[in-house]
């Protein structure tokens, strides 16, 4: 027994020596970036100026329970870096993308991060959920790297003036919706059903609440879940029932839609829903009847149904690739890196400046620019990194998204 | 020579303690070159984090023979004390006054956690205490979850509904905000504290058991019922190895708010997994080896990380070395193998040879 300890201390001292080696050993290949983050030796500026590329990081989970939302942006942005790339680069350089893992958990989100900082990043495309989002915002604020985020949605995702983002913010999804309804005169009584445990659904919650109040509108009953309790929304939708309200609000994404409206339907109760972008999906969910989402009013940025030609193409091309039709954070990661060339063609950086360089340069044309997307046509940005583009509402009729 | 008077323990603790200084200073030496890559820098903290919980619970499960599967639990009272009380006090206190005291605070209640949990519980034996500690940290995560905690001029503000109705004053701001948590936390955790966190908590754990308290903690380990008929206070010794591991847990807790600005309580990082995956360290490590823990627990960090340029096959050979791991460590058949092929021998064969 004694013996077996001393050998399997020893082993083990082994595979932990072995991994510092290795640590240091990748460490060395990109000792450029750790200087280029921090005093931009001419050594990095002639080893980018060799390849020409401009370096893309992105990061989101790829693995784990949100590794849908991850895939979709991995996969969108890949065809953006192919169009681009095939389309001759920006300013002739052509852009070089590489995707981490985050398992949809800040700590591994910050090792993802500084895995691509090891890889000499200097553009950040990333991350696709709030939380991590938070967590790396700290880091690229640290190091002054360009952040431009697909679909952090959270508002301290783009506290700092280096972080932009492309989706709506929570509280901006709440305002749009409360002023949405209340404008159109949909409904006086609302009943809300959120998801307390989610960053998202509690953050549009929380806006649509205080704006309701201005719009005159009554909220009648606000009934929370959370991921443990996502199956099973009889005692929600009763007490809505009961409460009268004529506008069920649903700030959540679209699998518990699903067993929402499947579930109304069994208990006779047929008010309006209303959703935001997280409802975009809803009529891809398997096993679910279509039937039961028509008059589904939902406030989203992206239909993969509507016909202008970018989305037709978009959606084309992801299906033919990935063989399914891609969602709303496909077409966010899209738009997030036409947003990156656009930008990098306005300041004029160069691949052979550090990423401290290319941010400070970014940071300006990011307030410059115009991008004609997916999610919106004329997308602006402020200095604050919010984006501005008008929220388009969609009705479910017949089985397909109707602009209204 | 003079390591042969110090007693076999004193010598093992000594290798321990060195193991970890030399690596501090392997490590440092590499950060001044600058040869460090930002994927390692980065780990480093984490790293501590995860040595303090696997030692820490090395003494619920190993010395004390009890299996916990609630360790993330108290991991995630220690955190959220703490970013709590940084967050409050982030305008008032030095950095290094205040981080001091986030980590006794921290260290506090999750003590205090430990002792209110352990009264009742410790009287369970087996398969009752692992699942009543399981239900635990749940049920602490899902608390975190719903607490709604601002602050403004009239003073704190609590509710377990939403952050509206806290009624906040314009201008007061909310601290806890349920499921988003707490964010804006201070990154105080650095590497140097991380290192002395863990050699304090080797100190306590080291020489907790091979005191008097810890030969009595053993011994009821061993066989309850002879430690009882000697007069041992089973529930005194009980409570306090359970109430040490979960205060240490809480530093560990603490050490892990502070490297990140966002506290959150998800599954992934305080549900039964993360329990489980500090379990993993410390059965991996060797049950009651205390240096067997630090080991694994650097080890199993390290892996996943190494393994990103593996890509999307990462998680499926990380669970393969897991298994391979723990077969190599435990299998009759292994160990028969490496008795039969252990360095050792080959060594005292050949020098038998030689003296031939």
């Amino acid at each position: 027994m004694k013996k077996l300890q001393k050998f399997m201390s020893l082993a083990l001292a082994c595979t932990l020596t072995a991994s510092f080696i290795t640590g240091c050993g990748s460490s060395e290949s990109s000792e450029g970036t750790n200087n280029a983050t921090t005093e931009n030796t001419a050594e990095t500026s002639a080893d980018s100026a060799t390849t020409g590329t401009f370096k893309i990081g992105g990061i989101g989970p790829v693995t784990g329970g949100a590794a849908v939302y991850g895939l979709a942006v991995q996969n969108g942005a890949q065809i953006a870096i192919d169009e681009i790339n095939a389309a001759g680069g920006v300013n002739g350089y052509m852009l070089e993308f590489k995707f981490e893992d985050d398992e949809h958990d800040a700590e591994k989100a910050i090792n993802a991060y500084n895995s691509l900082k090891d890889w000499d990043m200097q553009i950040l495309m990333g991350t696709v959920t709030s939380t991590p989002c938070q967590a790396v915002a700290e880091k690229t604020n640290q190091d002054n790297l360009f952040q431009l985020t697909p679909s952090g949605s959270a508002p301290s995702c783009v506290q700092y003036d280096n972080a932009f983002r492309i989706c709506f913010s929570d509280p901006a999804q709440g305002y749009a919706s409360a002023q949405y309804i209340g404008e159109n005169n949909l409904a006086t009584k609302v009943a809300v059903i959120y998801d307390s445990s989610d960053v998202y659904s509690s953050g549009i919650y929380e806006n649509f609440y205080a704006e309701a109040q201005n719009q005159g509108i009554e909220i009648v009953a606000a009934e929370a879940f959370t991921a443990d309790s996502n199956t099973d929304f009889s005692v929600q939708l009763q007490k809505a029932k009961d409460a009268g309200a004529e506008l069920v609000f649903l700030p959540i994404y679209y699998k518990e839609v699903a067993l929402i409206l499947t579930q109304a339907n069994d208990m006779g109760y047929a008010p309006m829903f209303f959703g935001c972008d997280g409802l975009d999906g809803l009529l891809a969910v398997e096993n679910f009847d279509t039937s039961l989402a028509e008059g589904v009013i939902l406030l989203t940025p992206f239909a993969a149904d509507a016909t202008d030609d970018l989305t037709v193409n978009f959606v084309t091309k992801y299906e033919e690739l990935y063989g399914e039709t891609p969602n709303q954070f496909a077409a966010d990661a899209y738009d997030a890196i036409y947003a990156i060339a656009a930008a990098l063609e306005q300041s004029g950086a160069t691949p052979d400046m550090s990423a401290s360089e290319i941010c400070d340069l970014m940071k300006t044309a990011m307030t410059e620019i115009s991008v004609d997307g997916l999610t919106s046509s004329n997308i602006t940005w402020n200095a604050a990194g919010e984006p501005t583009k008008e929220p388009k509402a969609v009705k479910i009729v017949d089985g397909v998204y109707t602009a209204m | 020579m003079k390591m042969k008077e110090l007693n076999k323990t004193t010598k093992s603790n000594l290798i321990t303690y060195a193991l970890v200084i030399i690596t501090y200073i392997i490590v440092q030496i590499i950060l001044e070159s600058g040869h460090m890559s930002s994927l390692m820098e980065g780990l480093l903290v984490p790293l501590c984090t995860y040595v303090i919980l696997a030692v820490s619970l090395n003494l619920t499960v190993g010395i004390l023979g009890e299996l916990s599967l609630g360790h993330a639990g108290f991991m995630c009272v220690g955190a959220f004390s703490s970013a709590f009380f940084s967050k409050c006090t982030a305008e008032l206190l030095p950095s290094g006054l205040r981080f001091f005291l986030a980590i006794l605070i921290g260290a506090a209640v999750a003590a205090l956690f430990g002792m209110l949990v352990g009264i009742p519980v410790l009287r369970l034996k087996g398969d009752y205490l692992a699942i009543v500690t399981l239900a635990f940290g749940e049920i602490i995560k899902n608390l975190v979850n719903v607490l709604y905690i601002g602050i403004d001029e009239n003073g704190m503000h609590f509710s377990t509904k939403d952050s509206i109705s806290l009624g906040l004053q314009p201008g007061g701001k909310t601290i806890i905000n349920g499921a988003q948590g707490i964010s804006g936390t201070p990154n105080d955790s650095t590497f140097t504290i991380g290192i002395i966190l863990v050699l304090i908590t080797l100190f306590i754990v080291l020489n907790l058991v091979h005191s008097r308290d810890g030969r009595a903690i053993m011994a009821i380990r061993d066989n309850r019922i002879a430690a009882e008929s000697v007069g041992i206070n089973i529930t005194k010794y009980k409570l306090m190895a359970f109430t040490i591991s979960a205060a240490l847990a809480g530093v560990a807790g603490v050490l892990y708010a502070h490297n990140l600005s966002t506290l959150t309580a998800l599954p992934k990082n305080f549900g039964y997994n993360m329990s489980i995956t500090i379990l993993v360290f410390v059965v991996l490590g060797g049950i009651g080896n205390i240096r067997g823990s630090v080991i694994a627990a650097v080890v199993l960090t390290l892996l996943p990380e190494l393994l990103r340029e593996l890509n999307d096959y990462r998680m499926l050979i990380y669970a393969i070395v897991l298994i391979a791991m723990m077969l190599f460590n435990s299998s009759p058949k292994a160990i028969a193998f490496r008795e039969k092929y252990s360095l050792k021998k080959l060594f005292a064969k050949k020098s038998a040879k030689e003296g031939k």
